[in-house]
Order: structure tokens, then sequence, then C-alpha cells
């Protein structure tokens, strides 16, 4: 041994460089398109300096499925279901954003039950989209069993979509003018019982695995700290904006159907790292079970959709007896409705952030243009500023943080 | 009451605030379902996104959309939607463009813009002066075209396969099983602003009757020539199987001779 250090020492020709002489190159290497951390198609070219990440350029659009030009050749009503593949992990907060848009256009107002409907499902949504997201940041650094039993409750969550709508993900529930079917009461009763003892245990069972966890924390903390200036020039929303500290939330800064008539809070981070993003989220769990006892309790009984039968179709029985109902359903399900031209830009808080709707409309019974704003796109932009100087390691920990799914993201 | 869409409250005296701040950049205000849209010279775009950003406080710049309409002569416009968390509102600004002009970029101003922009110049073409990572970003690596513009077809131009004698994948010109049906629902007599099918039928010449009188078709089929199925067949007829019996020759000439077409002449 101390033949070799003595040997080391004395090296010093260029020929045959000593250890610490040498030019180490930076090297690129691709993580993804195919990774289990990637959350999907997602390509990130990294240039990395030893496990240190100087430059990340994520490639996107290996799921562009040209959703967008696909809704222009069809009516307002078939257009919707394509909302449910989007974030095919929250479909309903995907199609909250374009019936209330096609809504505003067409001014038409929504029956109050069909409005409490729509928000009880859209927090169920919520609960459904963060546990499959808790789940896998969770699983992205390290833990096992918390995902497993996440993956009960949104097992759970989905059973109740199936029971409302016929569908376990791609419900196509809302539709313009209120919600496709009310709901049988027993229903409503088994999410109630579900909201008292399910999922509270085992939410707050898996959550007590992991938020005090060492091995979490470690994983979580102080990684990738985006301020409130940087959030903002960003493009930041949702639970990233809120985990950057600024408490903006569109249900309470600009309520629609019935938020306004709820009371939650909105939790905001103070350290602004992904350990803070997370448990933005983890609070919102629990504001979502607390809106959805809200609406369980106020929801009157009434019409689930509108009855300007223009826009919205009568119902199959109706159709059977009625002439007039017949020749409506039928005007509805081929020719579809015309919207007035004008064009709107509706936001609403889906799951993960701003999912917005950009309608333009020229007046036909067909979408001039309907741009969707997707939360990914801009939040994964970001990645090349949030990994700058991070490991290689963390990169799972921001993405897991980020909440991204691709068929949004790539539309 | 009305819809039910997210609540915006125009704050009082908006417009003229707004307007007062962009001067002569501003071109025209529209106030459409309570939703304020600026449109601005495409040369003072970045000025006026400074003004707003900084003197209204339209913090977050949260998309930037392009739309076609190919019948102008600038026949792109690009919306810009800005987000103020302080004030909660929102305005949309507006500047359009045709295939070669250039709009000035926003990425200094908000570096979100940048993949905004990319999918705008994915989408339509339209370039951004100053976006120093112009790239392609949603379309296919090698892609040609810009697949939101209204004269890009639905169906694209090429497709894709995996070719097992390449080991690759390859693309070739798009074969459709099936027309693509596009369905118009315009009532006829509301001023469709086409020919409806059949229509043409009216308006064309008879020139199509005199061709029946030149060949009258016999009504019986009384030698093969009458069959209708033509040379071809008729020969194909005329094949004798090796272990049919002997026909006499007669009647084989006469076959042969009939089967030249007289009808069809």
């Amino acid at each position: 041994m101390s033949d070799y250090l003595e040997k080391m020492d004395h090296v010093t020709d260029a020929a045959d460089p000593a250890y610490g002489d040498t030019e180490i190159q930076n090297y690129t290497i691709n993580f993804g398109p195919q990774h289990p951390a990637a959350h999907g198609v997602l390509r990130l070219v990294m240039e990395l300096d030893g496990e240190i990440v100087e430059r990340c350029d994520p490639h996107v659009g290996l799921l562009h499925r040209g959703t967008e030009k696909l809704i222009e050749y069809k009516t307002y009503m078939q257009a919707l279901p394509y909302f449910d593949r989007l974030d095919y992990c929250s479909p309903l907060g995907m199609e909250h954003s374009y019936v209330l848009a096609v809504e505003k256009l067409l001014n038409l107002e929504v029956p109050l039950r069909a409005q409490y409907l729509r928000v009880f499902f859209a927090e169920l949504t919520r609960i459904c989209n963060h546990m499959l997201n808790l789940g896998s940041h969770v699983m992205d650094v390290g833990a096992m069993t918390p995902n497993l039993w996440l993956f009960e409750i949104r097992e759970d969550c989905l059973n109740f979509f199936e029971r409302a709508s016929g569908a376990r993900m791609h419900s196509a529930y809302f539709r313009p003018g209120g919600v496709h079917q009310d709901v049988p009461l027993k229903l409503l009763t088994d999410i109630a019982d579900w909201l008292d003892t399910r999922l509270p245990r085992l939410f707050e069972d898996a959550m007590s695995l992991v938020v005090d966890n060492r091995i979490f924390k470690q994983r979580n903390v102080d990684i990738s700290i985006v301020s409130k200036e940087d959030a903002l020039k960003w493009g930041f929303s949702g639970p990233m904006l809120r985990g950057s500290g600024i408490a903006w939330d569109i249900r309470k800064a600009q309520p629609y159907d019935v938020y306004d008539r709820m009371d939650f809070d909105v939790p905001v981070g103070t350290a602004y790292d992904c350990y803070d993003r997370f448990m933005v989220r983890v609070e919102e769990v629990r504001q979502s079970a607390r809106i959805m006892k809200q609406c369980l309790n106020e929801m009157p009984e009434g019409p689930i959709a509108s009855f300007d039968r223009k826009v919205s179709p009568p119902k199959r029985g109706e159709m059977k007896r009625d002439m007039e109902a017949l020749i409506h359903h039928f005007k509805l399900y081929t020719e579809g409705f015309h919207v007035p031209a004008g064009e709107v830009y509706v936001a609403t808080e889906s799951p993960k952030g701003e999912f917005g709707v950009y309608l333009v409309s020229d007046g036909s019974n067909k979408p001039y243009r309907c741009k969707i704003r997707p939360t990914a796109f801009s939040h994964l932009q970001a990645m090349d500023f949030m990994m700058k100087g991070h490991m290689l390691a963390d990169t799972t920990a921001v993405l897991g943080a980020m909440d991204i799914v691709f068929g949004e993201c790539d539309r | 009451m009305g819809h039910s869409a997210p609540k915006i409250v125009n704050p009082e005296g908006i417009a003229e605030e707004i307007g007062a701040l962009l001067g002569s950049m501003l071109i025209e205000t529209i106030d459409h379902a309570d939703e304020l849209t600026f449109v601005v010279a495409r040369d003072d775009l970045a000025n006026a996104m400074v003004a707003l950003r900084d003197m209204a406080h339209y913090q977050q710049l949260m998309e930037i959309a392009g739309v076609d309409y190919p019948e102008r002569p600038d026949r792109f416009e690009v919306a810009y939607h800005l987000l103020s968390v302080t004030r909660n509102h929102r305005v949309r600004v507006k500047v359009s463009t045709d295939e070669d002009t250039p709009v000035p970029t926003v990425t200094h101003l908000w570096p979100v813009a940048g993949w905004l922009e990319r999918e705008v110049f994915d989408m339509y073409g339209v370039i951004f002066d100053g976006n120093t990572d112009l790239r392609r970003i949603l379309t296919d690596y090698g892609f040609k075209g810009h697949p939101q513009r209204k004269d890009f077809p639905l169906t694209g131009y090429v497709e894709l396969r995996y070719s097992e004698e390449d080991k690759r994948v390859v693309y070739e010109p798009v074969k459709l099983a099936q027309d693509f049906r596009s369905f118009d629902f315009m009532s006829p007599w509301e001023g469709a602003q086409y020919v409806l099918p059949g229509d043409e039928k009216a308006a064309a010449p008879a020139a199509p009757a005199a061709a029946p009188a030149a060949a009258p078709t016999p009504k019986a089929t009384e030698s093969k020539a009458d069959t209708g199925a033509g040379d071809a067949a008729n020969k194909k007829a005329e094949e004798k199987s090796a272990d049919a019996p002997a026909k006499p020759a007669a009647e084989t000439d006469e076959g042969k001779g009939a089967a030249k077409p007289e009808g069809k002449a």
C-alpha cells in the first residue's frame, strides 16, 4: 500500500496522469421514454457531471394524439369524451373545464343539484388523483407499502365512478347543462359511509408511514426549492404554486358551480420544496373529503340537467312517449347544438393545477378551435431549472412532486 | 343567474386603465362574455406585455393559443392569457400574423413562454423572433407541416407501421380503408353554400343519353357471344379437360367463330 501511494505521489507527467489530473467529461444520458418513474412516456435528456444534473431537456409529445385537431371535427357533445382521455387519472376534472366553457358561451344555467353533483364528483376525482400521485411519489423514492394501501382507496373511488356513470375511468359524466344522469341514493349513502370510516382509516394509516419517515424526508426535504417569484414566472398552478407558498386556488378565488358555498381551507407550503408539494396534496385530500361531506349535507333534490331542450337531450323514457322529445333527441344526437360565436377561456382547479379550455366558436355545431391548457406542460418545462445542481436520484422525487400525466401534457 | 363558470369580476374601469396604459399600442378592446381582450400591434407586443406585467400586475402567463383563420390576410391569431393573482383577474392579449412575419418573443419576460411558443410554432408555423429554442415539441421527430392549420387534413399525410423486413418503423403515405366522412348538418333551406348531392345532375347537359342507343344488347342468350362474359371467359370455356369426351369438330369451330363479339362492335 505505501509503495502504491509513493508511486502515486511522484507520477506527474501528462502521458500518464495521476489521480485528480484527468479531465472528466460530462456525459449525457436518456431518462426514459420507458422508465417506471417517468410516469408515462417522458424522455429526459440529461447532462450529468458525475451524479449531478447539469442540464435537463425534457422531450415530450410521445403521446400526442391530436386531440385539439380531432375536437374541431366533432360536435360539442362528441368532443366531451376526449377530455376524459387527457388526464386519465382525473377524468372529471378535465370534463369540468370543458362543460363550463361551453355553458359560458351558451350562457346556460345549470340546476342546483347538478352543480352539487359536479362539485361532489370533482372532489372525488381529486381524492382519486391524489391517491395515485401520492402513492407513486412515495414509491419513486423507495417505499412500497403506502402505495398499495392508497391504491385500495383509489379502487373504491373508481367503483363509485362506475356506479354513478357506468365507467370506471372515462366517465363522460358531466355534460353541458348538467350531468348525464342522477345518482342512486344508495350510492350517496355509501360514499358518505366511506368518507366517515374507510377513507380516513386507510389514508391516515398510509400517511402515518410516510410523512414523518426519515428516509422519505431525506429524499424530499429541501429538494428543488422554487421561490414564489420563480413559481409565478414559470406559470405554475395548483399544488405546485401552493407548494411555493402562494395561496392561490381557483375554487376560492374564482369560484365555479357551488364552490362559493363550500367551506374549505387552502394549504400552502412554507419551505417550497418537494416535501411541501407532497404535504399540500395530503391536506387537499382531507379538504376534499370535507367538501364532499358538505355537498352531501346540502345537496337539494331536483333536476340534474338543464331543461333547455335545444342543448340538453330529454330522458330516454320521455323520448319514447313524446314526439317533440323524440325530435329533440334525434337532433341533439346527430347535429348537436349550435353555440353562439365568441371565445372564452375557462380555467378550473383540476387536481393537478389550472386546467384551462380556450374555446373559439363560429356559431356552428362544432368548435372552431379548442385549445387545451394542460397543467403539466408548464411544470415540466421548469424541470431544467428545478433539477439544476441536484443528484440524478432526485429526478424521481421532483417528477413525483410535479404530478405529471402525459395524456394531458401531450394531448 | 346564468352560467356557473368561474366568476371573474372585472375591476371597475379596468378596460380604461389598461387602454391608457397601452396607449398607441392598443388596436382594439373586445369585451365579450365578461372577458376582456386587448388586440395589440404585433411589433409592440413585448412592450405591451412589460406594461401589463409590471404596471398592471398580471404576473402570470398561463397560456399562448394559436388560432387559424385562413380567409384573413393575417391568418394566424396568437392569444396570450394573462392572470393576476393579486388582482384576481384574467385578460387576453391578441396579435395577428401570417406565415412569414415573426411575432416578438416574450420568453425574456416569462420563461414559461418558451414551450408555449414552441407549441404554437409546431402547430401553426408562427415564428417567434428572439426565441432561441424554437424546436418542434409535440409532433414526431422529423415531422413536416403544421397540423393545426385548417388546411392540414385531419388524417395527416403519413402513417407509420413496424416493418418486419426492415426491423424498424417505416413511414408510408396514409391509406384509408374508408373515406373520411364529414357530415354537414347545415339546413339546405337556410342558405347552405354548396351544391346538394344529386343537384349536380340537374345542371349537367344530357350528353350520356345518346350512349345506350349505339349498342343494342341482345335480349336472349342464344349463342355464347350473347352471354356478355367477354373474350377471356369464352376462351376459358373452350378449354377441355383431358378426360372430357371429344366433340365433333364442326361444333367447336362454330363456337370459336361466335366468340368474336358482334353486339359490342
